[in-house]
């Protein structure tokens, strides 16, 4: 393994494992690009890789979540069931809506819901 | 109902390949009473089984990368332990005003970078 490589790989471990403890979310938005720029994953790949190392990162957090008394079963139950649901027809819809709109339409919402949630 | 909704929404978005849990918390913190913390379990949470379903798939099409892997998930349980004690110990008013500057850095990466990227 090259020296170069190691930084890379220590940098965006820690940087992902943090994110994702912290926020519950947010790995992959650090992992994929992450890959794609730092290693030169192709993003079909790196999309594939990122939930295989967040996966055992999203363990650990649950465990210490859940050993703070942090887990809701019921509801997490409930947002399952329509996600599973959900899911499978977004990846129906892949080809069908034009992914530049809906990016950005993704993207308008991410700030709103910023913006309440830091004032 | 209105749980299901919210999954089913993020779900439809996470099943395109754009973000899961950046919609999903926002949207349970908006339109539910759950706080920051719960918010974020529930997304850890079901990431677990949905992300087990889509490896089967992408570890048959042959599409990780396992040598990187194994490195990554060791500096990242590191990482992942430090932010979740970090974020079980913060009070959730905090901890939502901090999720909302990382959605917002996001939101404008996502709105101004991320297409150039894709075409590289």
């Amino acid at each position: 393994m090259k020296n170069n490589n190691k930084i890379k790989f220590v940098l965006l471990g820690l940087i992902t494992g943090l994110v994702n403890g912290l926020f519950g979310s947010g790995g992959g938005t650090i992992l994929v690009p992450g890959l794609f720029f730092l290693f030169g994953i192709a993003e079909h790949k790196a999309h594939a890789t990122a939930i295989s190392v967040i996966l055992p990162l999203a363990l650990i957090s649950t465990i210490v979540y859940m050993k703070n008394g942090i887990i809701v079963w019921d509801i997490t139950l409930k947002v399952i069931a329509g996600g599973v649901i959900g899911a499978f027809i977004g990846a129906k819809l892949l080809n069908k809506i034009p992914e530049k709109i809906l990016r950005k339409a993704f993207a308008i919402f991410m700030i709103v819901a910023a913006i309440r949630m830091v004032i | 109902m209105l749980l299901i909704i919210i999954g089913l929404f993020s779900g439809v978005i996470s099943g395109m390949g754009i973000g899961g849990g950046t919609i999903l918390i926002p949207a349970m913190i908006i339109f539910t009473d759950l706080t920051q913390h719960h918010a974020q379990s529930v997304n850890l949470l079901s990431f677990i089984p949905i992300a087990i379903t889509a490896l089967f798939t992408h570890f048959k099409n042959k599409n990780i990368e396992t040598t990187l892997c194994l490195p990554l998930i060791v500096f990242g349980i590191i990482g992942a332990l430090t932010g979740s004690l970090l974020a079980v110990n913060l009070p959730s008013d905090l901890l939502k005003k901090l999720f909302g500057i990382f959605l917002l850095i996001m939101g404008i990466y996502e709105f101004f970078w991320k297409g150039k990227s894709r075409t590289k």
